[in-house]
């Protein structure tokens, strides 16, 4: 039988419960003394609980039956098969198998069947067949019992809500656990792979290396050098820096505007628009790098006489500056606008220009909120990695030229990753010592800066 | 008194012009600085509006690229033959068909045979002779001849065939998609004045398309190729995003039915049910932080656990859609938990009143209410997973696939993988169009994905 119906089945079993329960709940509160008790949970939660304590360990026994039924088939089939069929390599028994398997289902093979794949076909089939009778009463056994046995102790005074609720708050509590899982899988993954890449690479070449060159050359042969991570730590700062440049200016100066001067009407377009750039796709803003401010930057570079790659630091740190200005302006905008209007009118009456008032009342006050939105902002330059495979040119060297082309951690871990996968080799365990390296770096900027965020809103609330 | 003062006054007169004078000196002074504050004050206003001013220029200047180079590309060289589906060549068996007691083995071990030797069938000579009736002098010069046609659609007449084998010795008009380098010509996206050694094409070909565009053979048309076709190599006029498309639905269902149902259920447990205590206070600083892990991060988690220890396949839209599901998780609880919070105690405090259990107060009266705003975050969460790329390039979905993947476990690509393999190609020609054409794509799914949350918002909120 497929398993789809199979799971139906089990469906309406449990809606066919359900009912059960709710009409057997209904009929005790009359049946007991003749007249109507007060039931303690309404009939609702009679017929839930009823179908959870029938259906469930059916469930249960399904799913582990199917998971493990193909194996033990398989091992049976291979047992009985003479020996001379045997003699192949793992490959040979796996196509074996797979022509037994389509014999006994019925798909039938192209060429002729030899005699022992026949049989071992009819074998095969016949266990199935066994096999799946056993489950089915099985399954149906246990539901038997587990709805018989329920369905008496459904008297007024069970307290079949609360067996419910505490069924669905493991649910709800399972649940949360899975962004905790999340981050261990993060931090243990990457840790016992980073590991491995450090059974290969000194922690000390890699950390404190100046010459990024990992040549592919055999495991367990000459020194592995050129593991050194400064270049790549270099290129992936000097691009976040500019970023930043680029977009704390542009982005603090936009905020105070929309909430210091602009009226209602251009605040509540401009605001909306400037924030459709935090939702472009990445890969949007480098292909954009690509094919229009990379060129356009090379072409000013000519006029003024300076040479500048079309990729470079400079083309990826400028659209890396244009992404994060929505982070920024809306950050800031937020944090601005939380500064006390008292503070603004004290300023205002003591005779101070609103310019005065914002650059010399509202701006310190906002001051730590600011740099929290810049930290955030940078762990996000940081972390960037599209624009930068893109547009940075992708040349490991430490230089301070941001004119020139340069390589961050992120493009080194998508180059070191894509192609063939051998998670044997530290050349490509090596993106995982760099991830980590990544991790440790994004969680202490946004640790602190939520720290930082936190405090000034405790502040002035 | 009188007297006083105005003796007072008389005996200080020098002191009052002095006084005037310096009240005039002060006026004076703070007139100036006051013209210099105002000015400053006209500067630093006029700075903000610079910076709203580059910001939003910045918005203008992305869109009118990406439109300006991708709407092109929607239209494409297409040119007009005539077919005719020629016995001589198509020499074929009748198409099989499943005769009783036969087992779907053989069935399909004939059909392959078949299929085989249609392969064998030389369809190029169609689309020459087709071509002759145009260009008579076409047979001579067959190399030039074929550059005409994308060498995809070969394969598309032997479809038609395979589908429908009585359409052998009729003759049909169809228009057939023109290769790559004969839309960059027609569309003038190369030099014309390139000398012959820089040109794609032959003088010969070239010659011959300016002459079929003004006969009207050669025409700019609507092109489904590009939302009809998987990715191809070979035929580049006709690769398109129906196996990109395909992956990232697959993969934006597996993050709905998951990251949603779990993102709510646990900011649910957080916001109403978890007692306040070290544990809880963890898990939301962890939830916090998880936002803000860059997402290549979660690529290699997703390389590390499901690839390398759950040895799932690669470039699979499963694994794609379980990183991704990871991923948006944070944005789908914090998103919940805060439209939860903005939903008034007094409504559980009513509910709890007149004797609810605090599962039924959350399910029954809060939920309701939080529905369209964490519809709202979902779509949000879902609208940016749609748009990334860099962890997906980490699972293998970079790889070349020429077919639409049929179920999660096909290899397959996604929207934002296919227009960075785009962007490589070597016809930068053509493909600086197809790219930006992917990219509207991609961001017109984006943007109705956004105006549907943004709908749901204004539709459905309730301010309290």
């Amino acid at each position: 039988m497929n398993n789809l119906v199979l799971i139906a089945v089990l469906l309406m079993m449990m809606a066919f419960v359900y009912q059960i329960g709710l009409v057997r709940s209904r009929k005790v509160a009359i049946a007991t003394t003749g007249e109507k008790v007060r039931l303690h949970s309404r009939p609702v939660y009679h017929g839930v609980l009823l179908a959870l304590w029938t259906v469930v360990p059916a469930a249960l026994i399904y799913a582990v039956w199917s998971f493990l039924q193909p194996g033990i088939i398989e091992s049976m089939v291979v047992a009985q098969l003479p020996p001379e069929a045997l003699v192949g390599s793992d490959n040979d028994l796996r196509i074996l198998l797979r022509r037994i398997t389509n014999l006994s289902t019925g798909f039938g093979l192209a060429d002729e069947a030899q005699a022992f794949e026949l049989t071992a076909a009819a074998y095969m089939q016949q266990l199935r067949v066994t096999g799946q009778t056993f489950m089915f009463a099985l399954i149906a056994s246990v539901a038997a019992t587990a709805l018989v046995l329920n369905w008496k102790r459904i008297q007024p005074e069970l307290r079949a809500r609360n067996h419910v609720e505490r069924v669905i708050r493991f649910l709800l509590i399972a649940c949360s656990t899975v962004a905790i899982l999340t981050t261990v899988g993060i931090v243990l993954s990457m840790f016992g792979e980073a590991m491995r890449f450090f059974s290969f690479v000194s922690p000390m070449d890699f950390f404190f290396g100046t010459t990024w060159n990992p040549r592919f050359s055999t495991v367990g042969t000459d020194g592995q050098s050129g593991f050194g991570m400064i270049p790549l730590l270099w290129g992936t700062l000097m691009i976040a820096m500019i970023a930043l440049m680029i977009a704390v200016p542009i982005g603090l100066m936009a905020a105070i505007y929309l909430s210091e001067y602009a009226p209602s009407k251009v605040r509540s377009v401009a605001k909306p628009v400037i924030e459709v750039l935090a939702g472009i796709p990445t890969i949007v803003y480098g292909f954009f790098a690509l094919i229009t401010v990379g060129p356009f930057l090379s072409n000013f570079g000519d006029m003024l006489g300076i040479d500048i790659r079309a990729t470079s630091a400079l083309t990826a740190g400028v659209v890396m500056g244009i992404m994060i200005i929505p982070f920024i302006s809306s950050l800031s905008d937020d944090i601005i606008t939380q500064v006390p209007k008292a503070m603004r009118d004290g300023s205002l009456g003591l005779g101070a220009t609103k310019s005065e008032t914002i650059r010399k009342v509202v701006l310190p006050a906002a001051l730590p909120g600011i740099v929290g939105a810049i930290l955030l902002a940078a762990s996000r330059a940081i972390g960037e990695t599209m624009i930068v495979v893109l547009a940075a040119g992708n040349s490991p060297t430490l230089t301070a030229n941001p004119f020139e082309a340069v390589s961050t951690m992120t493009v080194t871990i998508v180059n070191q990753l894509t192609g063939d996968l051998d998670f044997a080799s530290p050349q490509s365990l090596v993106a995982f010592a760099l991830g980590l390296t990544l991790f440790v770096i994004t969680l202490c900027l946004n640790v602190v800066a939520l720290v930082i965020v936190r405090k000034y809103r405790e502040q002035y609330e | 008194m009188n007297m006083e003062a105005s003796k007072n006054q008389s005996s200080s007169l020098p002191d009052s012009t002095d006084l005037a004078k310096k009240r005039d000196l002060m006026q004076q002074r703070v007139a100036r600085s006051l013209k210099r504050r105002h000015a400053q004050e006209k500067r630093f206003k006029l700075i903000g509006m610079t910076a709203v001013g580059a910001a939003l220029l910045f918005v203008v200047l992305l869109f009118t690229t990406i439109l300006s180079k991708g709407l092109p590309a929607f239209w494409q060289a297409h040119i007009s033959l005539e077919i005719y589906f020629d016995e001589e060549i198509i020499q074929i068996d009748d198409k099989p068909v499943r005769m009783d007691g036969e087992s779907e083995a053989a069935f399909n071990d004939r059909m392959l045979a078949w299929r085989t030797q249609l392969g064998f069938i030389n369809f190029n000579r169609l689309i020459l002779e087709a071509i002759s009736k145009e260009i008579p002098e076409a047979p001579e010069f067959q190399r030039d001849a074929m550059r005409l046609v994308t060498s995809g659609e070969r394969f598309g007449l032997r479809k038609m065939v395979e589908e429908d084998p009585s359409i052998i010795g009729t003759t049909q008009r169809l228009w057939l998609l023109a290769d790559a380098n004969v839309d960059v010509w027609m569309k003038g996206n190369i030099d014309r004045d390139l000398p012959d050694s820089q040109q794609q094409l032959s003088a010969r070909t070239r010659a011959w398309v300016d002459d079929l565009e003004a006969k009207g053979v050669l025409k700019n048309r609507f092109s489904t190729a590009l939302f009809m076709n998987p990715d191809s190599r070979s035929s580049l006029a006709s690769a398109g995003l129906a196996g990109a498309f395909m992956g990232s639905l697959m993969m934006m269902l597996i993050v709905m039915f998951l990251a949603v149902p779990i993102g709510v259920a646990s900011a649910i447990y957080l916001e109403e049910f978890a007692p306040k205590n070290k544990i809880t206070d963890f898990i939301e600083v962890n939830i916090n932080n998880l936002a803000a892990v860059p997402s290549i991060v979660f690529g290699l988690l997703g390389a590390a656990v499901f690839i390398l220890w759950f040895k799932l396949p690669l470039s699979a839209p499963i694994v794609g859609g379980l990183v991704l599901t990871l991923m948006t998780l944070p944005t789908v609880i914090i998103a919940t938990r805060s439209t939860l919070k903005a939903i008034p105690p007094s409504i559980r405090s009513a509910a709890l009143g007149i004797g609810a259990s605090k599962v039924q107060s959350v399910f029954h009266h809060v939920l309701p209410l939080a529905i369209p705003g964490i519809l709202t975050g979902s779509i949000l969460g879902v609208a940016q997973a749609l748009g990334e790329a860099a962890p997906l390039l980490l699972i293998g979905m970079t790889s070349f696939v020429a077919s639409v993947p049929a179920t999660p476990f096909d290899q397959s690509t996604a929207l934002p993988v296919q227009i960075y393999l785009w962007q490589g190609n070597e016809l930068r020609n053509f493909f600086e169009a197809r790219t930006s054409a992917a990219i509207i794509v991609l961001l017109a799914l984006m943007i109705s994905l956004n105006a549907v949350a943004i709908w749901l918002r204004k539709h459905f909120e309730t301010r309290w």
